[in-house]
């Protein structure tokens, strides 16, 4: 085979790197939040005894288990990844990262792991409390995972806290310092944010696809509800938030902005450009839509704030594709001002007595569900691609991180995980959809409830118990 | 402590690490490795339910392996990972198959659908419990290294010896998932694994013959260990215990679901796992004294691999308070599930 035809072995690791990432991201942006959602069901079915907080939880408990598995098996990947595509960057790092990660399997995966077993199989059969603290490990795990992943990534942004030896490794100096890096807290708080609210667009447009077909059903108001209790609460903080963000942004990582705002030339008093065309070979933006002196106003807080244009810095220290980040910027902007919208209108509608009769308004949850999976892709769009030609900003660069590998190994792997995650996420997916077009019913049943089962020639019985009914799931010892 | 202390520690809890995942994610695929003999979905529902609430946490070990190596050895895992890149490539997506067939084949809307989660659970099963025996016999076997990155082909891993080690790391993993279903499964069920058993365990037992001629002669520094008179007669113990365990782990099959009172029978035909997990340690140490203190042979010594003194102690520090609370709760909820798993609705 003509290998020569192929791109070079560096873009093929990036792509495979990007997609892997990308899938993987989508099932932890979900599960970080219905984790959370979880807990907070079952906590209120303790604390107030309705059973239709209980339905939610079983109802909910299902789509979880299919996307934390889904969450897993992706993220293993990532693990090996770091070493099989970017040796170089793993060998110069690890001293630094390295630690980071391992705390984070010590201090989140096994914690997660270990009582996930007990949140999906163990109500009804271990003791409240018990099944309760499960719930809240589990939940707690996720936002401890976050935790070092993102200090990890961020020290990445901004490194900090290190020192350089000889042979070129990353030698930590100061421990508090790497894992608080600058850019760390905002990323963090942007992040799980930024996950809360995927969560809540899943779950509002799930409640108000069944309100669509049955607007009397209590259990999908009860979650069309509180999906929109938190779209309204903290969809306007997000923005604040990513405001924070931009800003240290600004500060550490002026092209990156610079590419986000599609800005080439330094000035004062710099416009927002709402839509152009970044041209990188005519190093200017066609086309520019723009609000003049916005721009400054929003990352300097002053009407005459100076703004670092692209042509500031040398070509090699810019971002690789500004089209991607500029665009990527805006589709996570645009998605972020629809939920704000829907946020704030369900604050209308509910004053008015309307939020479970607005058939308008549910159509329009309904089509809002992919869009915070959307803006959490393309946020990272811009960070991941708006931090190039770096992996550690502005200390090593992406080319000097990759692995010795050979082109047709690349292909090979890069193929195999295109086709493996399209067929068996793609699988996935799938089983999540139907699940989501099954209505919440009281008596929800647990993890297991599908036919198969029953046809399997299993007593269905409720005659036995209805909690237990159809559940061909291990069960602990008595 | 020295660097070189704390990185030999570090060398043990890795190597520990890797041990568990063997052994916890051993039995699991070793039940997927098993999958073609079990006839009919009621089998196979229970097969699967004796390991779905513990998998998750089984598999974290691996990525246990991982994360460590990466932080604790740096060059390790930077050489490691690109020479063994399509074992792990395989293992990886083998891993997804499997792992995502857990809850597809509890959620398929009909049997047709099913029978394909059971084949991914199966197909992912056996390629990846493959996939990790030919890494290890292509880690044993050597790695080429130049400065502090791998030097060698896409395909050297591929060997005899690596291909050796697959198919036996596949025997001992079916006979430790036989002997893990022996214990937890009864009547007609556990006849059937308890014959899968013995034929894996014979199997077993001569890929552990054959790779231990074998690895004396792959390397030159291997020949000078074990050829070391008469220091290795210190070794002379091992064959003898593995007769030793094996005879029990026979004898333990005969005895296993015959007994009438309950809690003894489940301690009793927990037996042959134990001894099974017994043959694994023994063949573990023979290869962990044949490289020591070698991490990456035939070159790079754990203490070349290590990352700086800082690093390690940071991280020495939360494992010796994490490790331990980590297998306590891991046992507990073992201890939750614990006993015999039952077809349909369990204890009722």
């Amino acid at each position: 085979m003509p290998w020569d035809a192929f791109p070079s072995a560096l873009d093929l690791a990036r792509f495979q790197f990007a997609f892997t990432v990308t899938f993987h991201f989508l099932f932890p942006a979900f599960t970080i939040g219905l984790a959370s959602y979880l807990a907070v069901l079952e906590a209120l079915w303790l604390w107030t005894g309705r059973a239709a907080y209980l339905d939610l939880f079983r109802y909910w408990l299902k789509v979880f288990a299919v996307n934390f598995a889904m969450g897993v098996v992706s993220g293993i990947v990532l693990s090996y990844q770091f070493g099989t595509n970017w040796s170089v960057w793993a060998d110069r790092t690890g001293p630094v990262l390295g630690p980071l990660i391992a705390y984070e399997v010590l201090t989140a995966f096994f914690l997660e792991a270990g009582f996930l077993g007990v949140m999906l199989f163990g109500l009804g059969r271990v003791g409240k409390a018990l099944h309760f603290s499960a719930t809240c490990l589990v939940a707690v795990g996720t936002l401890i995972s976050g935790f070092w992943i993102l200090s990890a990534n961020s020290w990445m942004q901004t490194p900090a806290g290190y020192t350089i030896a000889p042979d070129g490794q990353f030698l930590p100096a100061d421990w508090w310092a790497i894992v608080f890096n600058p850019s760390f807290p905002f990323r963090y708080l942007h992040t799980i944010t930024g996950a809360y609210l995927t969560t809540a667009m899943i779950v509002g447009a799930v409640g108000a696809f069944h309100l669509l077909r049955d607007r009397a059903n209590e259990r999908a108001r009860l979650m069309f509800s509180m999906a929109m209790w938190m779209a309204a609460a903290v969809a306007p903080a997000q923005a604040v938030f990513g405001d924070l963000q931009g800003l240290w942004a600004l500060h550490y990582q002026p092209q990156k902005v610079a590419a986000m705002e599609g800005h080439w030339e330094t000035q004062r008093g710099a416009p927002l450009i709402l839509f152009g065309i970044p041209d990188m070979a005519r190093e200017e933006t066609r086309l520019a839509l723009q609000i003049p002196r916005l721009g400054s106003l929003i990352l300097r807080h002053e009407w005459d704030g100076e703004i670092q244009g692209l042509k500031a810095f040398p070509k090699d220290a810019r971002p690789t594709n500004v089209p991607l980040v500029f665009w990527s910027f805006r589709i996570m902007v645009g998605m972020g001002l629809l939920m704000i919208g829907l946020g704030l209108t369900s604050l209308w509608l509910r004053w008015r007595g309307r939020l479970y009769g607005a058939g308008w308004f549910h159509r329009w949850a309904v089509a809002m569900g992919p869009s915070g999976l959307i803006a959490v892709t393309f946020g990272w769009f811009v960070t991941e691609t708006g931090r190039q030609p770096y992996t550690v900003y502005g200390l090593m660069r992406t080319s000097e991180s990759a692995s010795p590998l050979a082109v047709p190994a690349l292909v090979t792997s890069l193929t195999l995980f295109i086709v493996v995650y399209f067929v068996v996420f793609g699988a996935g997916i799938w089983y999540l959809f139907r699940l989501f077009r099954h209505p919440p019913e009281p008596h929800e049943t647990g993890v297991e409830s599908e036919p198969p089962i029953r046809t399997a020639g299993i007593t269905p019985g409720p005659q036995v118990d209805p909690d237990r009914a159809h559940d061909a799931r291990p069960q602990p010892a008595e | 402590m020295s660097a070189e202390t704390i990185a030999t520690i570090w060398a043990f809890i890795i190597a520990t690490a890797v041990f568990l995942y063997v052994c916890m994610d051993g039995f699991d695929l070793g039940v997927g490795i098993l999958f073609p003999w079990i006839r009919g979905q009621k089998d196979r529902d229970l097969a699967v339910n004796t390991v779905a609430p513990v998998w998750d946490g089984n598999e974290t070990w691996l990525v246990m392996g991982g994360g460590g190596l990466f932080g604790v050895f740096p060059l390790a895992y930077a050489t490691i990972m690109p020479a063994l890149y399509m074992p792990i490539i395989i293992m990886l997506l083998a891993l997804i198959f499997r792992g995502v067939a857990f809850e597809m084949r509890f959620r398929a809307a009909t049997d047709a659908q099913r029978i394909w989660w059971d084949r991914s659970f199966s197909g992912g099963s056996y390629a990846a419990a493959f996939a990790q025996g030919v890494a290890l016999g292509a880690l044993v076997q050597g790695v080429e290294v130049q400065g502090r990155a791998y030097a060698g082909g896409w395909w050297d891993w591929l060997s005899p010896f690596s291909v050796l080690t697959g198919c036996a790391l596949l025997a001992g993993y079916g006979m430790l998932g036989a002997c893990w279903l022996v214990w937890k499964t009864e009547g007609e069920m556990q006849d059937q694994v308890r014959g899968l058993a013995r034929g894996l365990t014979w199997l077993t037992l001569g890929f552990i013959i054959v790779v231990s001629l074998v690895v004396p002669f792959l390397l030159p520094q291997f020949r000078d260990r074990w050829f070391n008179f008469p220091i290795i007669l210190t070794a002379l113990p091992v064959p003898v215990l593995v007769v030793v365990l094996t005879w029990r782990l026979f004898r333990g099959l005969e005895e296993a679901g015959t007994g009438k009172e309950h809690r003894r029978v489940v301690w009793r035909d927990g037996v042959p796992f134990a001894c099974a997990l017994g043959l694994f340690f023994l063949s573990y140490t023979g290869l962990g004294i044949s490289m020591w203190p070698m991490i990456v042979p035939p070159g790079i010594t754990i203490w070349e691999a290590a990352s700086p003194r800082d690093s390690q102690l940071f991280m020495l520090v939360g494992a010796a308070v994490l490790i331990p609370v980590i297998l306590a709760y891991t046992a507990y909820v073992y201890w939750l599930f614990r006993g015999k798993v039952k077809a349909g609705e369990g204890y009722h």
